[in-house]
């Protein structure tokens, strides 16, 4: 659908049906160089359609560049409508919070990467203003985090206002790793674009390619082989336990339990070494690729994928009973960092972070990409919110993966197809494509247009990750701040897939 | 509590030897043939321009190599392939050291070191807590990581230098006492080519502060990392 600017927030509320199709994703284009102007499009889960409807509004290439926000309407818009005005200077008007999101203070305040006039490598200094948000009053006070943290982890900085013990009031300031992903793909084949998609974020690395593929498979006639699809599924499942199980073992790092954490550890180095075993890559890399994969699965890969599932699951068992029977871990991570139902459902918040609130949101089940309709597997739902509901659906979903592999083991043992890739052929161009895939995180959206030469015109990445960090500032509210590191492993979200 | 009292009696030791050799498939070093034409298809292939044709040969520069496997696709002649051995760091490249030997006589040293992800993509972080796990067992080698530059004798930098963290490794580098070594760990730290040349990306780790060793590898494998922090111990050695 097509609206004009002023419009496009009843067109949005029309479109979101009053939340019963959230919003997905929102992102700008420019298209001066096709004879328009800049554009906003906005995406809408419609679960009964199994599918993204698109919202569309543009703006002429000379302006105003000024729409009603949506954020007022959907809080989910909150984050978007500030990436677009960094990106573009798209400016919402009645936006509650317009500060820098993605460009930190060493750019120009005019400076907009993904217009088409900014050339990809202009290095251009000035000084943005950069504010922390923080609460004033008597007795209160800040404590700064990061950007660079104590132990192994991405760099993001956090401002915590505290009333005693307790956090009043948490901002994140992230995309420190902003790499420029989406203005560095723009020119680039599909093919071409691999390397780099496979490399916007390790833990994600085969959901993300596996959307980007999607959308450019829809653009061609070309049916992607039924082995590549059984191979890619493996790989997302394998995916999804070494994140889960390696994560449930991190999360006790939060309260320093530390048995569990040598398990998690342990097991996450086993699932590793078998994506290596499969893939020759630990982080699944190289595996997929538009039209199909790249390599096959023979029986004996095939027995030892079996053979070491069986050894993760029971000592699993184990991890998970241990934890459980620890009264006061238990204690630690009942009722800490809740985000309620209607706080997961106004921010359209995706993954584990969306089920342990009590939202039935899995792209495998709603969206039914890839051959997840054949395969038998239950969406795991938990009601509290907070660390334990978290550990629960994780736990959960091991399980169902675990029997998902199984599947899928067995239809590769059956299926005597040696077809692994098909030919695209000519892609179309000028048409918006999407793809989708459920990361561990949640799903994860890739949005791209082809230019007439084939090349990317366009490439946005949305990330499981983006529409869960707003929540994580709200979860830790009136938690106290040893609870922090905690709460925040619950989530375990990625930096590097935000910041692109 | 039981269970937990028999996970840790009955567990048996998880800690292997350290092998610089991966499962069959692992996209490790490259080697070429007698059958090269010297067509140069692999070096016009690479995302990252980290092949060049000299004398008609292919040279790789490990430093930017993402081990994609994309010049052993476009070889025309077969001749390019992956060996399983991991590439390992720069400065022991020339000397094929056995590494358990390498490894006993590290033991009673200590290097400390301090993590800095300048712009990654969080695989190297990864692999670099995986360094700490059970198998792997860095601390063994009288290595560990710590919570400060202050305590650091080493930055283990990671990810290309992107301009909202320039600042933050310039001052994490001047906050550490002397002497001190940079590790540019992965081919975004040591080569900064993965992403081409952005308006977000500073470069490679050694545009911003001196790097004295780099580890090949997108990301390295753990073993890889911890040969690297080995060799690493020894040039602090040398330096105190």
């Amino acid at each position: 659908m097509l609206v004009k600017p002023e419009n496009l927030r009843g067109a949005a509320n029309i479109c979101s049906g009053g939340g019963k199709h959230p919003l997905a994703a929102m992102f700008g284009a420019d298209e001066t160089l096709r004879g328009g102007g800049l554009a906003i499009y906005c995406l809408f889960y419609n679960a009964e359609k199994r599918s993204l409807d698109v919202l569309k509004t543009e703006f002429p290439a000379e302006g105003p560049f000024n729409y009603p926000c949506l954020t007022t309407l959907l809080p989910a818009a909150a984050w978007y409508e500030r990436e677009l005005h960094d990106m573009f200077g798209l400016v919402p008007e009645g936006h509650p919070d317009l500060r820098p999101l993605v460009l930190h203070e060493s750019f120009p305040s005019d400076f907009h990467p993904l217009l088409k006039q900014t050339p990809v490598d202009c290095q251009c200094h000035g000084r943005r203003e950069y504010e922390m948000m923080t609460s004033t009053g008597e007795g209160l006070f800040e404590v700064p985090v990061g950007p660079i943290h104590a132990g192994i982890i991405e760099p993001g900085h956090f401002r915590f206002s505290q009333a005693g013990e307790a956090m009043l009031q948490l901002d994140a300031k992230l995309f420190f790793t902003h790499r420029g992903i989406e203005k560095a793909l723009e020119g680039k084949t599909p093919w071409e674009a691999m390397p780099i998609i496979e490399r916007i974020c390790g833990a994600c690395s085969v959901a993300n390619s596996l959307s980007f593929c999607q959308a450019v498979e829809k653009l061609s006639e070309a049916q992607v082989p039924y082995r590549a699809w059984l191979l890619r599924t493996l790989a997302l499942e394998l995916e999804r336990l070494y994140n889960h199980v390696g994560d449930t073992g991190n999360i006790c790092a939060g309260v320093g339990f530390s048995p569990v954490i040598s398990m998690g550890a342990r097991l996450k180095e086993y699932l590793m070494q078998l994506n290596e075993l499969l893939t020759g890559s630990r982080f699944l890399r190289g595996l997929i690729v538009p039209g199909g994969v790249t390599m096959d699965a023979d029986d004996k890969i095939l027995e030892e994928i079996d053979d070491v599932l069986k050894e993760v699951e029971k000592v699993y068992a184990d991890m998970v009973h241990i934890m459980w029977e620890q009264a006061n871990f238990v204690n630690r991570i009942r009722t800490t960092g809740i985000v309620r139902e209607n706080t997961a459902f106004d921010l359209a918040m995706v993954g584990v972070g969306a089920r342990a609130s009590g939202i039935a949101r899995d792209s495998r089940k709603d969206m039914g990409f890839g051959i997840y309709d054949e395969l038998d597997f239950d969406v795991v739902v938990e009601h509290s919110g907070d660390v334990e509901a978290r550990i629960k659906v994780r736990v959960g979903e091991v399980a169902q993966s675990l029997s998902l592999v199984r599947q899928l083991i067995a239809k590769l043992r059956r299926n005597a197809d040696t077809e692994l890739q098909a030919d695209l052929g000519q892609l179309r161009a000028l048409e918006g494509s999407w793809g989708i895939s459920e990361s561990a995180r949640g799903d994860n959206i890739h949005w791209l247009l082809l230019d007439e030469n084939g090349r990317l015109d366009r490439c946005f990445i949305r990330s499981a990750s983006y529409p869960n960090w707003p929540a994580l500032t709200v979860a830790v509210q009136g938690d106290i701040i040893p609870d922090f590191p905690l709460i925040n492993k619950s989530f375990e979200l990625c930096y590097a897939c935000i910041d692109r | 509590m039981l269970k937990m009292l028999e996970a840790i009696l009955a567990g048996k030791i998880a800690t292997e030897n350290i092998e610089t050799t991966g499962s069959k498939r692992l996209r490790g070093q490259l080697r070429c043939a007698d059958g090269c034409s010297g067509c140069g298809r692999c070096a016009a292939a690479c995302p990252v321009q980290a092949v060049a044709m000299e004398q008609g040969r292919p040279q790789i520069d490990y430093h930017k190599c993402l081990f994609c496997g994309r010049c052993v696709e476009a070889c025309a002649e077969k001749a390019l392939s992956h060996s399983n051995k991991e590439r390992l760091a720069d400065i022991l490249s020339d000397s094929q050291v056995e590494v358990s030997r390498t490894v006993t006589a590290k033991l009673g040293r200590s290097l400390h070191v301090r993590h800095l992800d300048a712009g990654s993509c969080n695989a190297c972080d990864f692999e670099m807590g995986a360094t700490s796990n059970p198998i792997y067992d860095l601390h063994r080698y009288g290595i560990a990581f710590v919570a400060s530059p202050r305590h650091a004798d080493m930055l283990m930098v990671t990810g290309v230098v992107t301009r909202n963290l320039e600042q933050a490794l310039r001052m994490t580098y001047e906050a550490m006492p002397q002497p001190r070594l940079v590790m540019a760990c992965g081919a975004c730290a040591a080569g900064g080519a993965t992403y081409g040349s952005t308006y977000a990306i500073v470069g490679k780790a050694a545009d911003v502060v001196p790097v004295d060793i780099a580890v090949p590898g997108c990301p390295p494998r753990p073993s890889a990392m911890i040969v690297a922090l080995c060799a690493a111990a020894d040039m602090l050695d040398e330096r105190l």
